[in-house]
């Protein structure tokens, strides 16, 4: 692909005996934002340290624009290659002031320019007039919006976010997410970043990686990983809903505790096979007229709708997602029906 | 905004280096200096290889079980001294309320910038017999009879426990603020009266530092010369020298040393088994304890008896030592005082920066270096604290003899006449020891220092393009300032004051202030001792000011 700037092939990395990335293999364009998305323990910070030079590669390679930066061979220091980077604890100087950190990497520059571009990057991250302040004078958002100025500030062509927004408040988190989505994209720099949190995966990444153990599951964008997950860890992993047991009766059609419930997509496998679906709360409607009686064992009050936890039928329990001025009790019995048009499926 | 030009950036271009293997200087370094505190060390044990000699069969038969019985003596009543007046001030000042008390919370640490052999000389010199207490006494009738002179097991060990105290004092004190409301609270709910709950909680609580407060004041016990030789105390330091310089037998006094060095390592292990695997230091979250507001007499009581040993370990000494400076009108302020100014600092400040060097090798090792061999030589080389210097001097001594005398076989082989003493007696020999013996000391700023420099800030330097020298100079040089500053200074202190192992290795002419003090005081001559001991002590008092700010620090956590 001619416009790919970071290119992944077969990454292995590992810490003596425990392998923290095994085989991943990866794609970036110029001017996308990538995600790795997963649980604590995956990998994915391990990724974004190998890229940027922290970590020896085991096994594999690492390209930045057709140049081979890493190999088990060696690679390239970190300070030679060009690749912006963004702490989780934000790494500010804690010796220079604001517009002294967004200077510090621009040394090819003179005096005055260096102050330019850094008054520049201050005023695109919304800090104009904070150029003199020290890190502990100013708040966490402040202090990000420095960090992600000082990284951009040489010019990448490539910046690593590492949880770049762990530690803030839910509000600011969005805030300051798209707008750092719109300064990497109007200056088109790619990037990388890593996150356990899918809203703000969904919020910022092009594409979005499902990792899990060291390996890469998926690549793809929030859509697809939403609606058509490669694999249970995924389907089980982004948004919400419960995988049930079923048995295909036809090449559309599946037989499960919610009833027959019949797709838009036929199944190669032969019938009476078993499989497993994937509900999603808004898959399973309430419906006086349902084929089954389900019993609310878990209630989430959530504002305009409340999530249900139904067991129906023995021991599957499924998601029901309703509009929260219907208000069921624990123990109280509803009769719904699913309502699926695209089935995910799954061999079991 | 301008789009980003796709050409490479700068750095992408050129010849490709390749990242090394990281930390081979750096390891090369720490073993370096892990092996430079174990060499003598282990010198000094194989000098028990050598034959018996006469000199030691001597030495065996009639000096050492004094030694002994004078060191068991001296590490009893030291430890028992400073253990009750250390805690005793430390519960004083840490939980009670009582005039008075914010004065004396620092002032007690005081007497930790009066070196033990000054307290003693000053001491020796108020009683003996030309001294304003036998004079005063004089005075009075039927008193002529009485001689107070400053003499005996007694006085030396009063002299130690007032000099040493403050390390119990200081640990003491940091754990007893450690102890949060809730502790106590909790005892109090339990059951447990006042005195139930200093003796069942406070106590255990604070067990591992008052332990480790009483090991380091025995450790210093230990290593003390210039006190006990005021007092004519005779214990294994004094005989070490006594064998080097009256009878010139360097074997006798290594195995002298290694004595020594045994009882030390028997002190550590004591340490080590009464604090236990209790680790337990409370760092207390939210509010201190309320103090014990103390009333009437006992307040009274409590700010004499404070008041008291603050007078007795500081300002006294120091205002009969100002009385000897001022009674000798200036004289002492000769050129001569100036050279052993000048010389004291040289020598103080190339140790200081060389040790510092050293902690920051140490300290970078320590963050990066994983493997064994590192490990364990950054641990051999903080040893050196624990090591007496008179011990450490006899080590180095004979290290640098054996390859001496290794080099001047070489070149006799090489045909060359007599080489004579390369190292040995040279200034190599004295900065080693003192290396060795305060790396420890420099270790604790320059460790607590690198601990606040975050990993991820000296990457996102990387990550800038920041490498070598321009990362030394742009981010740890401004950001580790502070502690680099403050080990120096410690170092510097520690060197001026050190006396065994300055006078058994000073090159030819190079005196220090602290070897003219004891030179002085050996012949009796307090008064000209004076003007050199308040140049230390003024010296003295920074450090002290420096750990009197740092626990109040780690109260202001607490």
């Amino acid at each position: 692909m001619p416009d790919t700037l970071l290119r992944l092939d077969d990454l292995v990395c590992r810490y003596g005996e425990l392998v923290a990335v095994d085989g991943l293999t990866l794609r970036l364009r110029r001017g996308e934002i990538g995600c790795l998305l997963g649980p604590s323990g995956c990998g994915k910070t391990t990724v974004l340290r190998a890229v940027a030079g922290f970590e020896p590669v085991c096994a594999g390679a690492i390209h930045l624009a057709d140049r081979e930066i890493a190999s088990p061979a060696g690679g390239l220091p970190p300070d030679r290659r060009s690749i912006g980077m963004v702490f989780q604890d934000y790494a500010l100087f804690p010796h220079l002031s604001a517009a002294q950190n967004v200077a510090f990497g621009l040394r090819h520059l003179s005096r005055r320019e260096r102050a330019a571009v850094a008054r520049r990057l201050l005023d695109l991250v919304g800090l104009a007039g904070l150029e003199d302040r020290y890190p502990h004078e100013l708040s966490g958002g402040q202090q990000q919006r420095v960090a992600v100025a000082r990284a951009v500030a040489p010019r990448p062509r490539l910046v690593l976010m590492d949880e770049p927004f762990s530690n803030l408040d839910v509000d600011l988190r969005e805030r300051l997410g798209s707008d750092i989505r719109r300064l990497l994209k109007d200056q088109g720099i790619a990037a990388l970043f890593v996150t356990h949190d899918q809203h703000e995966a969904f919020l910022i990444g092009d594409r979005i990686g499902v990792m899990a153990k060291g390996r890469l599951l998926q690549w793809d964008s929030a859509f697809a990983l939403y609606h058509q997950p490669a694999d249970r860890f995924v389907a089980d992993f982004i948004g919400q809903g419960r995988l049930i047991d079923g048995v295909l009766t036809a090449p559309d059609t599946i037989d499960t505790a919610l009833g027959v419930i019949r797709g838009n997509l036929a199944y190669a496998w032969p019938t009476g096979h078993r499989v497993a679906l994937l509900l999603r709360p808004d898959d399973v409607v309430p419906d006086p007229a349902g084929p089954v009686e389900g019993e609310v064992v878990g209630r989430a009050f959530k504002g305009a709708e409340t999530l249900y936890t139904l067991r129906v039928g023995g021991d599957t329990e499924v998601l029901c997602e309703v509009p929260s001025r219907l208000d069921y009790p624990i123990g109280a019995r509803l009769r719904v029906r699913a309502e699926v048009e695209h089935l995910i499926v799954f061999a079991d | 905004m301008t789009r980003v030009p796709d050409a490479p950036g700068p750095g992408l271009d050129g010849p490709r280096p390749r990242s090394r293997q990281p930390g081979g200087p750096l390891r090369l370094g720490v073993l370096l200096l892990g092996t430079a505190t174990a060499v003598p060390l282990v010198v000094l044990f194989s000098a028990w290889a050598t034959p018996e000699t006469e000199v030691w069969r001597h030495l065996a038969a009639t000096v050492l079980p004094g030694l002994l019985r004078n060191t068991a003596v001296l590490l009893l009543g030291v430890g028992g001294g400073t253990l009750l007046l250390g805690c005793g001030l430390a519960w004083l000042t840490a939980r009670c309320e009582f005039p008075g008390r914010r004065w004396l919370d620092w002032a007690l640490m005081l007497p930790l910038a009066l070196p033990a052999y000054v307290l003693a000389f000053v001491t020796h010199g108020l009683f003996d017999a030309a001294g304003p207490v036998q004079r005063l006494l004089s005075h009075i009738p039927g008193t002529r009879t009485v001689s107070l002179e400053a003499r005996g097991t007694g006085w030396v060990i009063a002299v130690l426990t007032l000099a040493f105290y403050p390390y119990v004092y200081l640990l003491a004190r940091t754990a007893f603020l450690g102890i949060g409301r809730g502790t106590l609270e909790a005892a109090r709910l339990l059951g447990l009266g006042p005195w139930g709950t200093f003796f069942r909680v406070v106590l255990p609580t604070a067990r591992p530092a008052i332990v480790a407060g009483v090991a380091l004041a025995l450790m210093e016990t230990l290593a003390d010369f210039g006190a006990v030789s005021v007092f004519n105390y005779d214990t294994f330091t004094t005989a070490i020298y006594k064998a080097w310089f009256g009878l010139f037998n360097l074997p006798a006094a290594a195995q002298l040393a290694s004595l020594l060095l045994l009882i030390v390592a028997l002190a550590l292990l004591g340490e080590r088994r009464l604090r236990g695997a209790a680790r337990f230091h409370e760092t207390a979250r939210g509010a201190p304890p309320p103090r014990v507001e103390l009333a009437g007499w006992r307040a009274g009581l409590a700010a004499t008896a404070a008041g008291l040993v603050v007078a007795v370990g500081f300002v006294l000494p120091m205002v009969q030592l100002l009385g000897w400076v001022a009674a000798a009108r200036g004289s002492g302020l000769d050129q001569r005082y100036w050279t052993l100014l000048a010389h004291t600092l040289a020598l103080g400040a190339s140790a200081a920066m060389v040790t510092v060097a050293a902690a920051l090798l140490i300290g970078l090792a320590r963050r990066q270096l994983r493997d064994r061999p590192s490990r364990i030589a950054a641990e051999l080389s903080t040893l050196g604290y624990a090591l007496p210097g008179s011990v450490l001097a006899v080590g180095v001594m004979m290290s640098f003899a054996g390859i001496d005398n290794a080099l001047n076989t070489l070149w006799r082989l090489a045909g060359g006449d007599s080489l004579g003493p390369v190292l040995g007696g040279s200034m190599a020999a004295l900065l080693l020891a003192y290396l060795v013996r305060f790396l420890a000391v420099a270790n604790g700023p320059v460790g607590s220092a690198l601990e606040r420099l975050r990993p991820s800030v000296v990457e996102a330097a990387r990550t800038l393009g920041a490498r070598g020298l321009d990362l030394a100079r742009r981010i740890y040089l401004p950001l580790l300032r502070p502690g680099l500053l403050t080990a120096t200074l410690l170092v510097l202190v520690e060197v001026m004051k050190e006396m065994p192992a300055t006078l058994l290795l000073r090159p030819f002419g190079w005196d220090t202030l602290a070897v003219r003090i004891f030179e002085f005081t050996s012949e009796g001559e307090w008064q000209r001792a004076a003007l050199p001991a308040v140049t230390l002590v003024l010296a003295g008092v920074g450090p002290v000011i420096w750990l009197a700010r740092r626990s109040a620090a780690t109260r202001g956590s607490g």
